[in-house]
């Protein structure tokens, strides 16, 4: 997927900036996005490979851009006060005009008007997000202290798999490693054995923890739930079809020690591709389960996924 | 208008029958025994300024270690244990102490009484907070070290603190008792002794703030109380209230804790609204418009503060109904906030400003507590906030909330009031020195966090993806220059107590300061009003 060139960019797209982006321009600069790519800008939310993310990025702008509306009548009001009643200017303070019902009652309306605005998109989205129905694929996610666990069910029924930090990044983790993290590529964002899933096919997560609270989220795709502990959590997300590549995300709830460490690495591939990476695994589960002296735990894939980068292990 | 220096010197014939009447006990003994509504203000103030720099002190730690990617000074548990102890210190230790220390000065000198109402209660509630804080601190020596699992304390995380489990929470057993009884003395002063002719509607905001805030103590501190309770008899009487293999339900505990922690973020901002409420109309020179529509105003977020808990748990998977009420209730908030910003901004509108000190902070309240306003609005979109959520998106916008926002109120407040209670007016230049690398600082410290958290960087990270570097130097360096601009703060206040410019019975003499606290001589006298003056 990414080609390490130097040790500069490890990124998966994104070019290192400058320090300072024209402030307050959060607009969408469209990346243009290689396939797999981070879709975040780097100061915003990812415009995403899923519809759910692209609605949450448009409803995020939508009201980020009421927000900066409201904020350039607020503190324009603000500023102009400030430069224009200013004891020193000779401002004599008129204390005629203490309350005025009328307008209180007009700065009351207005923002339950425009929060009504705001309101209804989000409940639309909240529906749909919440729309676990039909889903085409589904795998039980298990968070432990510090990896995930992926377990296949529907057409992968059987696929089981650990999935925890890739060894180079945790080495350059420990305390004073002495190794350069912008040497390591992807940082803290790759793991052993990645979660694959096919593109164009509604994928739900079932989700729980083994231990303490966890939550797995992929910016890109939109998708962030806790796996609980006694709990079972869904959600969903369908990758565009021609969005196949690595997606990345991290653990987004305090789990301890090492919560910062267990990143999550989702390799999204074409239906074709999926199904053939299904039938080696299965076929790779069938070899594991042969009687040979030293069997590799079922619950890992014996080879390591076709697709695993390559890692200096 | 009684005369309270004349008042004084009348006594002063049996000064030695009624010494302690009158005048301070000498020595360590005015302090333990304290009873006088300043002399306690004091000891919280100085109780909060020593807590905002240890805690500023764990932040400056936090910043360091994330000034780049790896990990260069500390072990992941001890990041978690100073991101903990950063919160907990800061909003037990900090914020709340200092708007007790405010209080206590303040209310009676505004509702002209000559004390608060429950003058050895004061004295307990006081000195429990030493004690609790020196526990909570000393847990750093025990094995397992500090507490590591958030100020939240979700279990089962928090089940797996060392040796620190107890004594944490017996600490926050007692800064609750501690609340909960400075509370009940600003309910009973307010209820029983403000001056004849003053009714509720004539009280001056920061008392009314006040008075909403200590009822929000007296409701949600139990709840705390009972939920680290609970925890403590699943860590060890073998109860599962949160343990699910038990039939408990670790989500109940995220519920009964933010139905105790949604109030608990209004009880440390109702006050600074209405510092607010008092400094602006100070320096614009016209009395705050829309008064009695402020007073409804925080009323009504101390109400909606009670049912929308849910904001904080949208990841944790919730019942569609459950989402969109908390959405709803969430959004509403922003009402009554935005007619604050609204009658704040009309206090300012054809007002005559001058930019003292007390000004500054306050304006740049304004400014930078709006902004943690909008990133509000935006947290309540729950389908958004999957994107936000647990991210550094929300570290900005709560420190948005919190350091320009409680903090800037408090230290404007000292700035606004400091000369009546030394007598002495302070280094302007110096303050707005403090003032202006503060504000500058504060937002290079916590704009780019807004960047960090919608480019996916989650919160409670000791180490990160090298495409998070650049914000988070910026951060880093914002974060120290903002932490060494604070000791202005401790010199020009430590200068101002031990000498400087007489200040006069007004203060702000140019100025408009109203209320009764201003018909006091600066320093205002050991008992504020020994007789209650009139109220038209």
């Amino acid at each position: 997927m990414t080609v390490t060139r130097g040790n500069v960019d490890h990124s998966t797209s994104r070019p290192r900036k400058p320090l300072l982006p024209g402030g307050l321009g959060l607009a969408a600069l469209g990346m243009a996005a290689s396939a797999g790519a981070n879709t975040s800008n780097g100061y915003n939310l990812p415009t995403g490979v899923t519809d759910l993310a692209r609605d949450m990025y448009g409803l995020h702008m939508e009201v980020f851009w009421i927000c900066v509306g409201i904020a350039v009548v607020v503190f324009g009001a603000m500023i102009f006060a400030l430069v224009k009643f200013r004891h020193s200017q000779g401002a004599v303070a008129d204390t005629s005009m203490l309350h005025s019902t009328k307008v209180e009652i007009i700065w009351t309306i207005i923002p339950v008007l425009i929060l009504v605005v705001m309101a209804i998109p989000a409940a639309d989205l909240i529906l749909k997000q919440e729309d676990t129905r039909n889903s085409e694929l589904s795998i039980r996610v298990t968070g432990y202290q510090w990896k995930w666990e992926y377990a296949y069910m529907d057409a992968a029924e059987g696929v089981d798999f650990f999935s925890t930090l890739a060894r180079d990044s945790n080495f350059a983790r420990q305390l004073n490693s002495g190794i350069d993290p912008n040497s390591v590529p992807n940082y803290l964002l790759e793991v052993d054995h990645p979660l694959v899933i096919p593109s164009g096919t509604k994928v739900r997560l079932l989700l729980t923890s083994q231990d303490v609270i966890h939550a797995w989220w992929v910016p890109d795709f939109g998708a962030k739930r806790a796996a609980i502990p006694g709990f079972v959590n869904e959600l969903w997300f369908k990758v565009d079809p021609g969005k196949e590549g690595i997606y990345r995300g991290q653990c987004a709830a305090l789990c301890g020690r090492d919560h910062g460490f267990m990143p999550i690495v989702v390799d999204v591939r074409t239906p074709d591709d999926f199904k053939k990476w299904v039938g080696e695994q299965k076929a790779a589960i069938k070899q594991a389960a042969l009687p040979t002296p030293a069997g590799a735990p079922a619950s890992a894939p014996a080879a390591p996924p076709p697709t695993a980068q390559a890692l200096p292990n | 208008m009684a005369n309270p220096l004349a008042n004084n010197a009348a006594h002063s014939h049996d000064a030695h029958d009624h010494e302690h009447h009158d005048q301070p006990a000498t020595g360590i003994k005015r302090w333990i025994f304290a009873t006088n509504h300043k002399d306690i203000g004091t000891m919280y103030l100085v109780f909060s300024l020593i807590m905002f720099f240890i805690g500023g002190g764990m932040a400056m730690l936090i910043r360091a270690e994330l000034f780049k990617p790896g990990l260069q000074l500390m072990d992941p548990v001890f990041f978690n244990q100073m991101t903990t102890n950063h919160a907990l210190i800061m909003i037990f230790g900090a914020v709340m102490p200092a708007f007790v220390g405010l209080a206590n000065w303040m209310i009676p000198m505004q509702i002209g009484a000559p004390d608060m109402a429950l003058p050895r209660m004061n004295n307990f509630s006081f000195w429990l907070l030493p004690f609790a804080f020196t526990l909570l601190l000393s847990t750093h020596f025990v094995p397992g070290g500090m507490a590591a699992a958030g100020w939240t304390l979700y279990p089962p995380l928090s089940l797996q603190t060392g040796d620190a489990f107890p004594m944490l929470i017996f600490a926050i057993h007692m800064m609750g008792a501690s609340s909960i009884m400075g509370a009940i003395n600003v309910i009973v002063t307010i209820m029983n002794m403000r001056a004849p002719g003053m009714n509720l509607l004539k009280m001056p905001l920061f008392a009314w703030s006040w008075l909403i805030t200590a009822y929000l103590l007296i409701a949600v501190m139990p709840v705390l109380a009972g939920a680290v309770t609970m925890l403590l008899t699943d860590h060890f009487f073998k109860t599962s209230f949160f343990n699910a293999a038990g039939g408990g339900d670790p989500v109940m505990f995220e519920h009964i804790f933010w139905f105790f922690g949604h109030p608990e973020v209004y009880i440390m901002i109702l006050p600074a609204f209405g510092i607010i409420s008092e400094i602006l109309p100070t320096f614009a020179r016209k009395p705050l418009f829309g008064a009695t529509s402020m007073i409804y105003a925080i009323a009504s977020i101390a109400f909606l503060s009670f049912i929308v808990w849910g904001h904080h748990m949208f990841a944790d998977g919730m019942p569609v109904a459950a989402q969109l009420f908390y959405m709803m209730s969430t959004m509403l908030i922003a009402v009554p906030t935005g007619v604050k910003v609204f009658n704040w901004t009309a206090t300012l509108w054809r007002g005559s400003l001058t930019f003292e000190p007390p000004m500054l902070f306050a304006l740049s309240f304004l400014f930078l507590f709006t902004i943690g306003g909008f990133s509000g609005v935006m947290l309540a979109i729950v389908p958004v906030d999957f994107q936000y959520n647990q991210t550094y998106f929300v570290v900005a916008h709560f420190h948005y909330v919190l350091v320009p926002g409680a903090i800037f109120a408090i230290m404007g407040a000292v700035y606004y009031w400091i000369p009546k209670w030394t007598g002495h007016m302070y280094n302007m230049t110096l303050a707005k020195w403090h003032f202006w690398l503060s504000t500058i600082f504060v937002n290079v410290l916590f704009f780019p966090q807004h960047f960090l958290g919608l480019a996916g960087m989650p919160r409670r990270i000791p180490d990160y993806a090298v495409q998070f570097t650049d914000w988070n130097m910026v951060s880093s360096i914002g974060g120290f220059c903002f932490g060494a601009s604070q000791i202005l703060f401790a010199i020009v206040v430590i200068q101002c107590i031990r000498g400087g410019k007489k200040a006069s019975a007004l203060v702000w003499d140019d100025a408009r300061p109203h209320g009764l606290e201003w018909t006091l001589p600066s320093p205002a006298p050991y008992h504020s009003f020994t007789t209650a003056p009139e109220v038209k």
